[in-house]
């Protein structure tokens, strides 16, 4: 993992009290996680298994979108080598604000036992993330509890158009 | 086998530091215990010089010298039936006489036998591309480019095909650091933000074994979390995490852990 601290309360939205509408827009938001499929390894076939019939993320309202344009968080689901480091950035980018990123696995979080030249030793090395999920690779149940976590997350924001983008530096 | 050595603190250091480590060798026999192989070895020997040849665990094993070998490949495929090169890659002697050991494993469907075909060359030389003759030593000769930095003189692309094409270095070596040297440790940073983002992401953390239960940054306190960064007095309050707010959440069913249904049978 990084050393680097992002701050994610200094550009959480605007300094403005919640109100209901921050309420109906938050409650839209968190129901409405659409996920980007971004299996990179072993970790991937734990969240297929959790995007499919015997864990249904549809009743979520988590729908796997192939495109980064189309999706609100972006779950990192496996080892990311140092050759693939540049992409997850570029799509990252691409994809539109507000946004989260789940880091699923060893590997996303720090590398896991891929101790080698070839990994990226976590991804906060290139992305923010939101939420780490532990395991190797982490059940099917706990990217569940981890998206339902994270809209727990959304709802104690802020929601206004004017939420800054968030960044490593 | 390796000598014992003591695995204590074996997650914190490597402890196989002996990489030039060379196995015993099974035994060799003569080729004449195979006419299936003598009579190929002879009509190798017939228009290539063979510096040495022997069978080992029920495969036959041919050094040549190194500028003959797309005729000796050509004459395997054309006229012996070894019509698949499985495999091909170069073992780094450079530590013991700066070589490369260069193998080609050959498979002949027909006759059921498999040869391997070996030469050394130097370091710094090149070898011959193969790749006309066999497909399969197009990705075979990119990998031990990118691998060992040897190059295949003739082959139609040569580049890296693992590894980055602006990566330095070559990954094989033995003398090559297993966690990368600086280039490699800062790859991505490097590439993506730039040098002077360094100081801002750190250094890669390479310690598997590392646990700081005062750490908050990195390390998350199960049952006990507190926010990221804060002081940790060993006080803290067990923290209970719920699947939602108190409340509960409009029109959305509400999951507590009380009322939940614990399933203990797996084969439910
Ligand atoms: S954390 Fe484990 S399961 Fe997940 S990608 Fe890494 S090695 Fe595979």
């Amino acid at each position: 993992m990084a050393q680097h601290k992002v701050n994610y309360t200094q550009d959480g939205g605007l300094p403005v009290a919640l109100t209901s509408i921050d309420k109906i827009v938050n409650w839209g938001r968190s129901n409405s996680l659409w996920a980007m499929t971004y299996g990179l390894a072993c970790c991937g076939i734990e969240m297929m298994a959790a995007g499919a019939s015997r864990y249904d993320f549809d009743r979520f309202g988590t729908i796997f979108r192939a495109s980064p344009r189309q999706s609100d968080v972006m779950i990192v689901a496996g080892t990311l080598t140092k050759k693939h480091s540049e992409f997850i950035k570029r799509l990252y980018d691409q994809m539109t604000e507000p946004r989260w990123v789940i880091s699923m696995g060893s590997c996303a979080n720090t590398g896991g036992m891929f101790n080698t030249y070839a990994t990226v030793q976590g991804v906060d090395r290139i992305i923010p993330v939101d939420l780490y999920l532990p395991g190797c690779a982490p059940r099917p149940e706990t990217l569940q509890y981890g998206v339902m976590l994270l809209q727990k997350k959304i709802r104690a924001n802020k929601a206004g158009n004017a939420q800054k983008a968030k960044r490593l530096m | 086998m390796r000598a014992y050595k003591s695995k204590d603190n074996v997650q914190a250091k490597a402890y196989y530091t002996d990489r030039f480590y060379v196995a015993p060798q099974v035994p060799k026999q003569d080729v004449d215990c195979d006419e299936t192989f003598s009579s190929d070895l002879e009509a190798i020997k017939a228009k290539f010089e063979v510096k040495e040849a022997y069978v080992q665990v029920g495969q036959m094993v041919v050094y040549i010298n190194a500028h003959d070998i797309y005729g000796v490949l050509e004459l395997m495929r054309d006229e012996l039936e070894y019509t698949q090169l499985s495999e091909m890659s170069a073992i780094d002697w450079l530590a013991k006489d700066n070589t490369f050991e260069i193998f080609y494993q050959m498979l002949s469907m027909t006759k059921r036998k498999r040869i391997r075909v070996k030469y050394f060359i130097e370091n710094g030389q090149a070898v011959d591309s193969v790749e006309a003759l066999f497909r399969s030593a197009d990705w075979a000769e990119r990998e031990m480019y990118d691998m060992f930095g040897i190059e295949a003189n003739g082959h139609p692309f040569m580049k890296r095909i693992l590894m980055p094409y602006d990566w330095q270095g070559h990954p094989l070596l033995k003398t090559y650091p297993l966690q990368g040297d600086e280039f490699a440790a800062w790859y991505e940073v490097d590439k993506i933000y730039g040098k002077e983002a360094r100081d801002i992401i750190g250094p890669e953390l390479r310690d598997t074994a590392r646990v700081d239960r005062y750490d908050s940054e990195r390390f998350s306190r199960l049952g006990f979390e507190v926010p990221k960064g804060t002081e940790i007095t060993g006080e803290e309050e067990p923290h209970v995490e719920s699947y939602q707010e108190e409340g509960g959440v409009f029109l959305v069913k509400k999951f507590d852990k009380e009322s939940s249904k614990v399933i203990d049978d797996p084969q439910r």
